[in-house]
């Protein structure tokens, strides 16, 4: 579950840490940093994400060569600030358009054109250093026109097409652990309570540039994206499929025991 | 002779012409060649000429020198105690050679430094060494020529070669500073250039060593790992800083291959190989870790297989990528796929079990005419086993199949398409 407590209050949470580290000894804070840095080996961070495109047809100013005006983006996955975690995010479009490759330097992670062609988009998602240094690839084809035949086009409900994804961090440093455990955007695993981890500098969280993606105007059109419902129709089939193993087993059993005694034909008088 | 009225020959020929055949066979060979080699050729030049017979070696340079080997003493001025040994000598007008023996020049001896005391007292104290041992050192070293492994045999006091190296090294480099007169001159001497660094040459010799004994099983981690870092890198522009510390890491650092189960590239190896691999990677996106581990645990299943598994996925209304692929979403979908072929390899077994029954009842048939052969072959077609109308009703699905279906049935009434009665009729267990 995301841990979002964190963000209204970060002094106190800071404080805590920093109270908490200085009544363990020297000893012990070795051996300390030693299981955490061992949890942290086996763990991963997890940051949701939703990456895909916006696009409203233009209606009475559309024209042949730009009829829909379209914005692709990558989103944390409950329209959290991803600039946590990604430094950039590049986008390379068709060669058709002037300077196909755009550099999104800061959240929120998004381009907006016109153009009335759809094609397939290669986002790549560069991290801070502290995440690390390869970038990550998506891939998302830009849809303009709506799925079915829905009659004339509108302008005013814009179609809309999003996958979902989530970027793994496995074996996180403990420098970046610290950093994003209470950022709403970032999934952490649950460490007992007496771990510490070394303070993070406040002005991280409270930082003035910091963009607030939560009032972004085109969140009324994104996709909530719930894992209940696939996670139930998993859960049926995999129920289905078990009981199946069951039937078949017990099959198997029964035509053994008819190959055994087929088998003996001596016993039979 | 009949034959050689009639052809009007005359009758002394065939004398004549035995005659001249041996001639003709030991008609020159051409010189430089012996005249074996040259009948391989079958006794006639070849056609193109391989080789100018002008420029193969001549026997004798020229006959105006006279050539003898003699057995004839020599010294070798390598050795110090005047031994004197015998050999063949290539003696030309009775002359004998000259010069030194010739294999005396590859008596080659590094040069070690000598130090006085006075400039042991200046330059050379160290901590850990004595003034005794470190002569004892230089002897040694001076004695084996600068073979330290023998040396450190025979070193009194218990120190690693990387340390006697080291010593040596040191002692020999602050000497040649300290005698030169300014730092200029000795700075291209390889001595003072290079400088002998232990703890790294430990180092090296220790990742070595585990790389030599690198059991087979860990090979094959390695391989694998290998193997599975090549596909990010393909796909990936970035930089390759992480590539090359990772592979040295993973030899230097045996433990953690140990975690991972027996080398039998089972599909459990595979998907703990993938979860290595993407441990490796670091950064990458949940989408593609759930592929990696679909194909790992479908190693071992034929293409075949795979068509069936995704279509049972089909039927039972799951989507073959999920949608909201969250870790437990991926999770789920993995086992459920896991378990599936499982399923589709107990249909398997079963199939073959009832292949043998028959084959068995037929033996039996033949031994006891009497009794009829056992009538337990239903037509049920367990091929589309979760066909979506099944699904669509209730709780008691199977139930209700299988009251529809009694006795030898058909497929006629199958809800599927009708290529399915072609399938291999399969058990149906009694009810």
């Amino acid at each position: 579950m995301p841990n979002k407590s964190g963000a209204e209050q970060p002094e106190i949470s800071g404080s805590t840490q920093k109270s908490q580290r200085t009544k363990i000894t020297k000893s012990s804070d070795d051996n300390e940093k030693k299981s955490l840095a061992k949890k942290l080996k086996d763990s991963e961070i997890c940051i949701p994400i939703v990456y895909g495109n916006i696009a409203f047809w233009l209606g009475k100013k559309a024209s042949e060569y730009q009829s829909h005006r379209w914005t692709v983006y990558v989103r944390g996955a409950t329209n959290e600030d991803l600039g946590v975690v990604v430094k950039r995010a590049v986008f390379q479009l068709h060669s058709s358009f002037n300077n196909p490759t755009r550099v999104i330097e800061k959240p929120p992670f998004e381009l907006s054109e016109c153009g009335w062609g759809e094609f397939e988009i290669a986002i790549t998602l560069h991290f801070h250093s502290d995440v690390g240094e390869k970038p990550l690839h998506l891939y998302h084809h830009l849809k303009l026109y709506p799925e079915e035949e829905s009659g004339p086009l509108s302008t005013k409900k814009p179609v809309v097409i999003e996958s979902y994804d989530e970027i793994v961090v496995s074996e996180p440093s403990e420098a970046l652990f610290a950093r994003v455990q209470n950022h709403p955007a970032v999934i952490v695993p649950r460490l007992p309570a007496d771990f510490t981890l070394p303070p993070v500098p406040l002005e991280d969280v409270d930082s003035k540039n910091r963009v607030d993606t939560k009032d972004n105007p085109l969140n009324q059109w994104f996709t909530n994206f719930s894992e209940a419902d696939e996670l139930l129709k998993l859960a049926a089939a995999r129920q289905q499929v078990q009981a199946h193993i069951a039937r078949l087993r017990r099959q198997l059993t029964l035509v053994d025991g008819q190959h055994q005694q087929l088998k003996a034909p001596s016993d039979i008088s | 002779m009949d034959a050689k009225d009639i052809l009007g020959l005359p009758k002394n020929l065939p004398i004549q012409e035995k005659k001249s055949k041996p001639p003709k066979e030991s008609q020159r060979k051409p010189d430089g060649i012996s005249r074996e080699v040259y009948a391989l050729t079958g006794g006639l030049a070849p056609l193109m000429p391989a080789i100018d017979v002008n420029q193969l070696k001549r026997k004798a340079q020229s006959e105006n020198e006279k050539i003898t080997w003699q057995w004839l003493p020599f010294t070798n001025s390598a050795r110090k105690d005047n031994l004197q040994l015998y050999h063949w000598v290539r003696v030309v007008n009775g002359n004998p050679p000259t010069g030194d023996y010739s294999f005396a020049k590859c008596n080659k001896s590094a040069d070690i430094i000598k130090y006085t005391d006075e400039e042991y007292e200046k330059y050379l104290t160290d901590p850990a060494w004595t003034k005794e041992e470190t002569d004892q050192l230089f002897d040694l070293c001076e004695r084996f020529n600068l073979r330290f492994i023998a040396v450190a045999d025979r070193f009194p006091s218990t120190k690693t070669v990387e340390e006697l190296k080291d010593r040596y090294y040191s002692v020999s480099r602050a000497i040649l500073i300290a005698r030169a007169p300014s730092p200029g001159d000795v700075s291209a001497h390889p001595l003072v250039k290079d400088v002998y660094n232990a703890t790294q040459d430990t180092e090296r010799k220790r990742a070595l060593n585990l790389l030599l004994s690198h059991t087979k099983h860990q090979e094959r981690r390695d391989v694998e790992a290998s193997a599975n870092l090549v596909l990010p890198v393909l796909s990936d522009t970035g930089t390759l800083g992480a590539d090359k510390p990772i592979t040295t890491a993973d030899t230097v650092n045996p433990s953690t291959n140990s975690e991972f189960p027996s080398s039998t590239t089972t599909p459990v190896s595979e998907t703990a190989s993938v979860v290595a691999s993407l441990r490796m990677l670091r950064v990458y996106l949940r989408t593609y870790s759930l592929e990696q581990m679909v194909q790992a645990a479908s190693s071992s299943a034929g293409l075949r297989t795979i068509k069936r598994v995704e279509q049972t996925l089909q039927d039972l209304g799951v989507n073959l990528k999920p949608k909201v692929p969250t870790k437990a979403v991926c999770a789920e979908h993995l086992e459920l796929r896991k378990e599936i072929l499982t399923l589709l390899n107990l249909q398997k077994q079963l199939q073959y079990k009832e292949a043998e029954g028959s084959s068995l009842r037929d033996g039996t048939f033949t031994e006891t005419p009497g009794t009829p052969p056992k009538q337990s072959v239903r037509a049920v077609d367990l091929d589309r086993t979760f066909t979506p109308d099944s699904l669509s009703t209730g709780g008691e699905r199977f139930g209700k199949r299988e009251q529809k279906r009694k006795g030898p049935g058909r497929l006629a009434e199958a809800p599927s398409s009708p290529a399915q009665s072609k399938r291999p009729r399969k058990y149906k267990a009694s009810d």
